[in-house]
């Protein structure tokens, strides 16, 4: 780990008036993806803006029926929230299903939406990765990948998102709300807030430098039956080799999103018109699997079209 | 003492206190917090400074540059120690691959140089900043690839009996199948640590280590000094399972990093560096052929296994239970060396059987399956009570049928349908499975110090170590028993070289080893306190707290006196373990779900009856066997390191990555031993249990899965990849 410098903000403008100030800072919230990259020197920040004590931790009604949640609402709390559990059952199954309860007691909402992925060679810094090193070459591609994306892939960078929480945001049509340095403050709609890697798989997501996630927004309720289906490798603290988020009504369009296959959250809304058991194929076109992980294919349609049907009988 | 000649009677069939499951006497240290591990020595000496490890990044080739300049300016930076100003060192006969690299690179993440420094964080930061170049050579890294070019590693590699090809040839049902075994990680919860701290040309180090008298011996022989100028300690280890067998780079570089700074060092191995700095269970391919009559009775049998080492290294001795568990006039086993320039590959919990198993007792499931005939009474039918290379050397004790049918009756074996996929419970397919566990017993000479005090306490002390297996508390009852005092009146000391040296743990032979060390000493304590206090040692009793004979007795503490009594012996084992074959032996039973559409497999039920002499605490011996279950469990269904033969390293290096059964994965874990005893283990007619636990569970998983599914995985682990493509289609609604 490498010293850095450390300050505690106040307020969300302070936080990203700080992080202006200060070339290589870099927030903190709950810290459980961020300390362990910085013991590893994957990520080398000289200045932590400490964002645990802006406030943002209140989840609230929304006039229009929807959900505001603050940026630093802890996992666990927003998975036990009684709206959260009623309304939007989906995200609280997305989130009782990753990492474990001690990390979920930590790890905020802004946070979760920003950890970084889990490629075993990202995390190996005596490895080629364009993630870590733009221009140094992916190991993955040819390497160890068994766990890695099938959608959204390219030549650079085949890593998969490893967020839950995530998916289900994305089957919920959730709203990124932030706050820039300006004090300027702007909302992303989920669908475009994550990045496909292309060439710069080191460009993420959508917000600037200095910008400061303050809250996620979630419409008003869609009803159906809300699922979180998670396949993995072993029943707890393992990442999804393929998820699903679902809503589905007992007739009509269901909504879907994967987790596991993309290197983002995977939707494809056009996909979600017609009949069930091909939604699996429509969603997955265009998926480049390597020979190891193409397995994920017939995983995620076999996934998907058993929680439709389960959903619907 | 010599153990030469099966036991008789003695005190330890009185089990009025071993046998009794008593709670661990470390316990509340353990819950508490109070047992200090190795890094945490805080208070055995001043002054220390911390040391972090460089590890390369190439697997082989040699380093041509290392610049140090930047690390050494760093802030704190006491000293850097490598190969260009670490001194001559030898290298320990017993470690394939040297704990100091330099110039030549041997595997991934050697130890190149470790950075001592004021604090943790500065020693880390400045290791990160040492420059080391180097000219990449190439290597090996693909076992099935060096398969061909594997050669047979020394004289005990092969065995063969009768005409195993011509008896396979005309059997009427056989088997030949090859199954598959990944390198695996100890995966210890407590990381290897040392603090070392030179006294004058005295070397001191606080460890973690499984054999005291090893560690010593290795690092007389790694730092060229004499073994009675280092003392070692090592009471309280968080896991081994053969990772601590031998010293590794925290202690080399701890002593080096001590010598150059000045002062006390402790250096602690890294999670992410653990995997390809130090040791691995060894990947293995494996041959099994059977051929059997149309009854089921075998007549040929053949175990051939392929596994890789760095050169100077030795095989996985897959084939051994092979030579041992089942009858069948022609036979043959060998075992196969390829060189591989991945790290060391070395003993991991039941080398040879824990992965020899998964193999053939899989066999043994198709065998049954070809047959027609329950796996089970496959078994039975072939069961032996003589070593069937050679007849004239009997089992000591092997209860191997007895464990089958009791495991099946507390089971429930009987509800199985032979036919897979049969059973489905919602989402998943249920299915049975059965394996025999089977662990060589092996006995190693172990001394201890016995003494007691005018308060009537007895204190042992022996280099002996408790790796979590409940030592403490087996060595308190044995002494307990054999002097007759309440087991809170024992104090135990272990771990540290200036105790008599003892068996260590490894093998499943510590338990039975050390604890007859103890009863040895304690025989000689007895004769002494029996002729201070005017008795006949012969028949002298020992208890509550007495001694006495007829209607006479004396409190031991007033014989003790002022200034106490001790005595000092070593259990010697004579050749009881060549006469008679020795093993433990089991059975296994899991019941699995395989879920229809994704093909996850997740255990439902385990249980196990297993015999293994004389149980000295049920509830530590159950505590082992569960926990080697789990770890079977893992074998099966997850544990896998991942080489890269682009880099030559185990890509998956830290436990996000190398997965292990967490809570969630195992359920009820139903675990019964048999009243047994073996008088020609030991005066305490025991044996061990820490590592049959995990012998054939694994195997057991993988015949439930295919009973669940009628997949036939060979290829472990067991992952839902190698499932799901031949799973029954999924419909829509």
């Amino acid at each position: 780990m490498k010293a850095f410098t450390y300050e505690r903000a106040a307020t969300p403008a302070e936080a990203a008036a700080a992080a202006a100030r200060t070339p290589g800072a870099k927030f903190i919230a709950g810290g459980t993806n961020l300390l362990d990259l910085m013991k590893l020197e994957i990520e080398t920040p000289r200045h932590l803006i400490d964002v645990n004590r802006i406030g943002l931790d209140k989840v609230e009604d929304t006039p229009d029926g929807g959900l505001r949640i603050g940026a630093l609402v802890r996992n666990t709390d927003l998975a036990a929230h009684p709206r959260v559990r009623r309304d939007y059952a989906v995200l609280t199954r997305a989130l009782v299903s990753g990492a474990s309860g001690q990390l979920r007691n930590k790890a905020t909402t802004g946070g979760n939406l920003l950890q970084r992925v889990r490629c075993p060679y990202f995390y190996d810094t005596a490895k080629p990765c364009n993630k870590r090193k733009p221009g140094s070459g992916c190991a993955a591609i040819g390497g160890f990948n068994r766990g890695l994306a099938v959608l959204g892939t390219s030549e650079a960078c085949i890593a998969q998102h490893p967020s839950d929480m995530a998916v289900a945001m994305r089957v919920l049509d959730a709203m990124v709300e932030t706050v820039k340095p300006d004090g300027a403050t702007r909302t992303i709609p989920i669908a475009d807030f994550h990045k496909l890697p292309g060439t710069t798989p080191h460009i993420e997501n959508a917000l600037e430098a200095g910008e400061l996630i303050t809250a996620v927004t979630l419409p008003a309720p869609v009803t159906g039956t809300h699922v979180y289906r998670k396949v993995r490798d072993r029943s707890s603290y393992a990442f999804a080799l393929v998820s699903v988020a679902a809503i589905v009504p007992s007739d009509g369009r269901a909504r879907v999103a994967l987790g596991g296959v993309g290197t983002k959250p995977w939707r494809v809304e056009s996909a979600e018109a017609g009949d069930d058991a091909g939604m699996g194929k429509r969603i997955l076109a265009g998926a480049k699997p390597t020979t190891q992980n193409a397995f994920k294919l017939p995983l995620a349609e076999r996934t998907l079209t058993a929680v439709l049907a389960d959903a619907r009988s | 003492m010599q153990f030469n000649e099966p036991a008789t009677a003695n005190p330890i069939d009185r089990q009025r206190v071993v046998g009794k499951p008593l709670s661990r006497i470390d316990g509340p240290l353990k819950t508490t917090g109070r047992a200090p591990y190795a890094y945490e020595r805080h208070d055995v000496v001043a002054n220390q400074a911390y040391g972090a490890i460089v590890p390369a990044t190439v697997a082989t080739g040699r380093i041509t540059r290392i610049d140090t300049a930047e690390a050494e300016a760093a802030p704190g930076v006491l000293a850097v120690v490598h190969h260009s100003n670490a001194g001559k060192l030898g290298k320990a006969k017993a470690i394939t691959a040297r704990l100091l690299a330099g110039p030549e690179v041997e595997h991934y993440h050697q130890a190149v140089a470790v950075v001592v420094a004021e604090t943790f964080e500065q020693a880390r930061a400045a290791a990160a900043l040492v420059r080391v170049e180097y000219a990449r050579g190439t290597g090996a890294f693909d076992l099935e690839k060096e398969k061909g070019k594997a050669v047979k590693p020394g004289r005990s590699a092969d065995t063969a009996v009768g005409d195993f090809e011509g008896a396979f040839a005309s059997a009427p049902v056989k088997i030949d199948a090859t199954y598959t075994t990944p390198d695996q990680a100890h995966s210890a919860m407590e990381p290897m640590a040392t603090i070392a701290a030179w006294d004058g040309d005295m070397l001191n180090v606080w460890t973690s280590n499984q054999m005291i008298d090893w560690a010593r011996r290795d690092i007389a022989e790694t730092l060229l000094i004499p073994k009675e100028k280092i003392r070692v300690q090592s009471p309280y280890i968080g896991g081994g399972f053969g990772s601590k067998l031998w010293i590794r780079a925290d202690l080399v570089l701890a002593a080096l990093g001590a010598k150059a700074a000045g002062r006390p060092v402790k250096v602690a191995l890294p999670r992410p560096v653990m995997v390809n700095n130090t040791t691995h269970r060894p990947a293995t391919i494996q041959r099994i052929r059977i051929g059997a009559d149309r009854a089921g009775k075998i007549g040929a049998i053949a175990h051939e296994v392929w596994s890789g080492d760095l050169p100077g290294g030795g095989p996985e001795t897959a084939a051994n239970q092979t030579r041992l568990l089942y009858a069948g006039a022609n036979r043959m086993t060998a075992h196969r060396l390829a060189t591989l320039h991945l790290p060391e590959g070395n003993a991991m919990r039941a080398p040879g059987e824990a992965v020899g198993l998964l193999a053939l007792e899989v066999a043994m499931d198709e065998l049954a399956e070809k047959l027609g005939m329950d796996p089970i009474e496959l078994r039975i039918l072939n069961d032996t009570q003589v070593d069937p290379e050679k007849p004239e050397r009997p089992f000591s004790k092997r209860q191997l049928v007895e464990c089958l049918r009791i495991g099946a009756e507390r089971f429930g074996w009987n509800a199985r349908k032979a036919k897979p996929g049969q059973v489905r419970d919602g989402r998943w397919l249920v299915g049975y499975g059965m394996a025999s566990a089977f662990r060589d017993n092996l006995a190693m000479d172990s001394g201890a110090r016995v003494g007691i005090d005018a308060k009537g306490k007895v204190t042992v002390a022996t280099d002996m170590t408790d790796i979590g297996t409940g030592t403490y508390t087996i060595v308190a009852q044995t002494a307990a028993e054999m002097m007759g005092v309440d087991v809170d009146d024992v104090i135990v000391l272990l771990g540290d070289s200036s105790f008599p040296v003892s068996a260590g743990s490894g093998g499943q032979w510590g338990a039975n080893s050390s604890t007859a060390g103890v009863y040895a000493a304690c025989l000689k304590l007895r004769e002494a306190v029996a002729r201070k206090a005017g008795f006949d040692p012969a028949t002298a009793e020992f208890a509550d707290g007495f001694v006495g004979q007829g209607n006479k007795r004396v409190r031991l503490s007033e014989v003790a006196g002022r200034e106490g009594l001790s005595a000092e012996d070593t259990i010697k084992f004579g050749d009881l373990t060549k006469r008679y074959a020795q093993a433990t032996f089991g059975g296994h039973f899991a019941e699995v779900g395989v879920d229809a559409v994704t093909g996850e497999v997740r255990i439902r039920r385990m249980s196990g009856a297993f015999a293994a002499g004389r149980i000295l605490n049920p509830k530590s011996a159950r505590s082992q066997v569960i926990g080697a279950m789990v770890m079977g469990a893992g074998a099966a269904l997850m544990e896998e390191l991942v080489v890269d033969p682009r880099f030559g390293y185990f890509v998956n290096h830290d436990l996000a990555e190398y997965h292990v059964p967490v809570h969630a994965d195992i359920p009820v874990q139903d675990v019964f031993f048999l009243d047994e005893t073996d008088d020609k283990s030991s005066p305490m007619k025991a044996k061990g249990v820490g590592e049959l636990g995990i012998c054939g569970v694994g195997a057991a998983v993988a015949n439930a899965i295919y009973n669940a599914c009628g997949v036939r995985v060979r290829e472990y682990p067991i992952t839902l990849d190698k499932i799901i493509g031949k799973l029954p289609p999924v419909t829509a609604a």
